[in-house]
C-alpha cells in the first residue's frame, strides 16, 4: 500500500511538471509565438474561450501567478478552450474527442497483436536456441530498430498502394462512404487500416521478440529449469510452465507501459497515412500553430503515458514481491 | 574512433588482458579497478574480432569522410536550382534531379554532416549530462540524491518524441545546433538513471574506501576512480543516443519542424512528400535519403550490439561455440 502510495505521489508530481512545462515553454520562447497567434484570432473565439486561452498563453491583464493558477484550474476542469485554425471556434475537447476513437482502435489493437505474437517468437525463438528462427530474428531486428517508422510506412505506401493498387494508403475510410453500421462501411474502414497497422506491427514487434527471448535464455539457465529437465518434463512443459512464465515479466511489464504509447505513439504513421487519429491532429495543430489544441494534446498523451506506468509499476509489484522494496 | 570513448586517465601500457569481466549496459557489477586505457584497448581489439563492430565501425568511418569533404565527391551546389526539374539518373546527376532542379547526388551527400553532427552532439553531450547528474545524485546522496533522482524521474517518463515536437513548434525552423540542444535536452534522463545506478553499486566498495583513506578529494575519487569503471556504460550511452538523435532529428525534419532550407536527409524526406514524389514518379527522392538514415542508425546500432554482445557472453550466437553444445533433452 505504502508502495502504491508513493507511486501515486510521484504520478501527480509529473503531472504537475508537465502542466508548469506545458505553461511556460510558450513565455520562455523568443518573441512568444503563441501569443500572436493568440492576438490573431482573438476575434473568433467565444467569451469563455478567451479567458481560458488568455490564462494559457499569458494575452490579459492578469499577474502570471494569477495566470497559472487559472491555468491549473482550467485544466483541472477540462477546460482547454477553442481551437484557433483547425477547426476555428470549436472547442479542443470536441475535436479530440473526434479523433481519439481511430487511434485507439488502429494502435490499440495493432499494440496487443504485436506482444501476443512477439512473446510467441522470442519463446520459440529462445527454446531453439540456433535454429532458423532465432539466427534471422536478431540481425532483422537490428535493422528494424534503425529504421525510421515513417519511412517504413512510406516505402510500404510504394509498394501496396502506388505500385500495385492493393490497399489504400490515404485517409480513415473513402470519403464518399457515409459511416455507419454496415458491412461496406467497415470493410473500407478496416482496408484503410491494413497498411498502417502492418507498419506499426513490423516497427514494434522486435522488442518484445529479443526482451523475451533475452529473458528466457537467462532463465533456461536456472537450476529449477535444470531441476526440471532432470526430471524428464516433457519439452513442452518446461518451455511454458518453467521457463516462460517465469521470463514472461519484464514483457508483462513493458506491455503496461506500451498500452500507455497507445494514444500518441504512432505520430508520425498517423502522419504519412493520413488517419485522423490523435498523432495526425497533433501534427496539424503544430502546421497551422494552433497551440490550445496542441498543448491539449501533448497533455493527453502524457497523461496516458503517466497512468500506464503507474499501472505497470502496480502490476509488477503484485505478480513479484521482489520489486517492491526496492528503491 | 576515438570519439567513442572518452579516454580514461592512462597508466603505461601493460601486457596481457586482465581476466575482469567487463559488463556494458548491464546490471552486472564490474570489478574494481579496470582503468579506461585498458578498457579502451580491449575495446580496439573487440572491434576488429567481432563481425557485427567491423560493420558498423566502417559505416561509420565512411559517413565521417563524406561529412568532412563533400565537395571531394559531389561537385554540385546542393542547394542551387539550377538544372532540368525532376530528372531522372544519369551519368550528370547520378540520382536525377529534385522537383525543384537541385542535384539529388549533391544533397545526399552534403547531408551527411548535418545528421553526423547531430548524432555526435546529442550523443556526446547527452552523455556527459547524465554522467554529471547521474553520478553527483550516487555520490552525493541524501537530499542532493532526492533532488537529481526526481528530476530525472520525471524527465524520463514525459513522452520524448511529442515533447520534441511541442517545443520545436515554437522555434519555427530549428537549425543543427537548436536541434542539438532540444534533443539532447529530452533524451539524457534514461542514461542519468543508469549512471546512478552503477555509481550507487560502487559507493562502498574496497578500492573508493581505499581513495578516501588517501585523503583524496571527492572531485578525484569521481574523475579518476569512478568515471573510469563506467566506460562501457558510457560507451553505451554516446552509441544509443547517436542512434536516437538521428531518429528524433530525422523525424523532426521530415515533419517540416526543422529548418527546411538546410540540406539534410531529413528535410530532402519534407521536400519529396510535400512534392509527392510517389505520385509523380521520383520513388528515389524518398528512398535514397532514408537509406542514409538506415545506414547511419544501422553504425551505431551495430556497434551497440557488439559492446553488449563482448560484454554479456551469453547473448553471443550459439554457433561460435557449437562444437561443445550439449544435447538438450527432448
Amino acid at each position: 500500500m505504502r508502495f502504491v502510495l508513493r507511486r501515486l505521489g510521484f504520478f501527480v508530481l509529473t503531472l504537475w511538471a508537465a502542466l508548469t512545462l506545458n505553461f511556460f515553454l510558450p513565455r520562455l520562447m523568443p518573441g512568444n509565438p503563441a501569443l500572436a497567434m493568440v492576438a490573431n484570432h482573438r476575434g473568433s473565439l467565444s467569451p469563455q474561450a478567451l479567458k481560458v486561452i488568455e490564462a494559457q498563453f499569458g494575452l490579459g491583464h492578469q499577474g502570471i501567478a494569477a495566470q497559472y493558477f487559472s491555468y491549473l484550474g482550467n485544466v483541472a476542469t477540462f477546460k482547454f478552450g477553442e481551437s484557433l485554425t483547425t477547426q476555428p471556434g470549436v472547442s479542443v475537447g470536441r475535436i479530440v474527442l473526434d479523433a481519439i476513437p481511430w487511434t485507439l482502435a488502429l494502435v490499440g489493437l495493432t499494440t496487443i497483436l504485436a506482444f501476443v505474437l512477439g512473446t510467441t517468437i522470442g519463446i520459440l525463438g529462445a527454446w531453439r536456441r540456433g535454429g532458423r528462427l532465432d539466427s534471422i530474428m536478431p540481425p532483422i531486428f537490428v535493422i528494424m530498430t534503425v529504421i525510421p517508422y515513417f519511412w517504413i510506412g512510406l516505402i510500404l505506401i510504394l509498394v501496396f498502394g502506388v505500385k500495385l493498387h492493393w490497399l489504400p494508403y490515404f485517409f480513415t475510410y473513402n470519403i464518399t462512404l457515409t459511416p455507419g453500421l454496415n458491412l461496406a462501411f467497415i470493410g473500407n474502414v478496416l482496408e484503410h487500416a491494413i497498411l498502417p497497422s502492418f507498419t506499426l506491427l513490423i516497427t514494434t514487434i522486435g522488442t518484445w521478440i529479443l526482451t523475451m527471448r533475452n529473458t528466457m535464455i537467462t532463465t533456461l539457465a536456472e537450476d529449477y529449469v535444470r531441476m526440471a529437465r532432470a526430471k524428464g518434463l516433457s519439452g513442452h512443459r518446461i518451455m511454458l510452465d518453467y521457463a516462460a512464465r517465469n521470463a514472461i515479466l519484464p514483457n508483462l511489464t513493458g506491455f503496461a507501459m506500451s498500452l500507455g504509447f497507445v494514444v500518441g505513439g504512432a505520430i508520425l504513421i498517423e502522419l504519412v497515412f493520413n488517419y485522423e487519429g490523435v498523432g495526425w491532429l497533433l501534427l496539424q495543430a503544430v502546421n497551422n500553430n494552433d497551440y490550445p489544441l496542441e498543448q491539449a494534446l501533448f497533455l493527453l498523451i502524457t497523461g496516458t503515458v503517466l497512468l500506464a506506468i503507474l499501472i505497470a509499476d502496480v502490476v509488477t509489484a503484485m505478480l513479484d514481491p521482489r520489486t517492491r522494496g526496492a528503491r | 574512433m576515438a570519439t567513442l570513448a572518452p579516454g580514461g586517465p592512462g597508466g603505461a601500457s601493460e601486457p596481457g588482458q586482465p581476466t575482469i569481466a567487463l559488463t556494458p549496459g548491464g546490471g552486472l557489477m564490474p570489478q574494481g579497478g579496470i582503468t579506461g586505457a585498458r578498457s579502451l584497448r580491449r575495446m580496439t581489439r573487440a572491434i576488429r574480432s567481432n563481425g557485427k563492430a567491423t560493420v558498423g565501425a566502417g559505416l561509420l568511418v565512411l559517413f565521417g569522410l563524406v561529412a568532412l569533404f563533400p565537395g571531394v565527391i559531389a561537385h554540385d551546389d546542393p542547394s542551387a536550382e539550377i538544372y532540368g526539374r525532376a530528372l531522372g539518373p544519369s551519368a550528370q546527376h547520378l540520382l536525377g534531379t529534385t522537383a525543384f532542379g537541385q542535384d539529388m547526388f549533391a544533397q545526399v551527400i552534403y547531408g551527411t554532416r548535418p545528421v553526423l553532427l547531430i548524432a555526435l552532439g546529442v550523443g556526446l553531450s547527452a552523455t556527459i549530462i547524465a554522467m554529471l547528474i547521474g553520478v553527483a545524485a550516487a555520490y552525493l546522496g541524501g537530499a542532493w540524491d532526492g533532488v537529481l533522482s526526481l528530476f530525472t524521474d520525471v524527465l524520463l517518463v514525459i513522452p520524448a518524441f511529442p515533447l520534441l515536437i511541442v517545443i520545436a513548434s515554437y522555434l519555427h525552423g530549428a537549425s543543427t545546433l537548436v536541434l542539438i540542444a532540444v534533443v539532447t535536452a529530452v533524451s539524457w534522463s534514461y542514461t542519468a538513471r543508469q549512471l546512478r545506478a552503477q555509481a550507487l553499486s560502487l559507493r562502498n566498495r574496497d578500492f573508493l574506501e581505499a581513495a578516501r583513506v588517501r585523503g583524496e578529494r571527492s572531485i578525484y575519487i569521481i574523475l579518476v576512480e569512478i568515471i573510469p569503471t563506467m566506460t562501457s556504460l558510457l560507451v553505451a550511452s554516446f552509441l544509443t543516443n547517436a542512434l536516437y538523435a538521428v531518429l528524433f532529428s530525422s523525424s523532426l525534419q521530415f515533419i517540416g519542424l526543422g529548418n527546411p532550407n538546410t540540406v539534410s536527409w531529413g528535410t530532402m524526406l519534407y521536400w519529396a512528400e510535400n512534392n509527392e514524389a510517389f505520385q509523380t514518379g521520383q520513388a528515389i527522392w524518398i528512398i535514397v535519403p532514408g537509406l542514409c538514415i538506415v545506414a547511419l542508425g544501422a553504425a551505431f546500432a551495430l556497434l551497440n550490439y557488439a559492446f553488449d554482445e563482448i560484454g554479456n557472453p551469453a547473448l553471443r550466437p550459439v554457433r561460435s561455440i557449437r562444437g561443445k553444445r550439449v544435447k538438450r533433452p527432448r
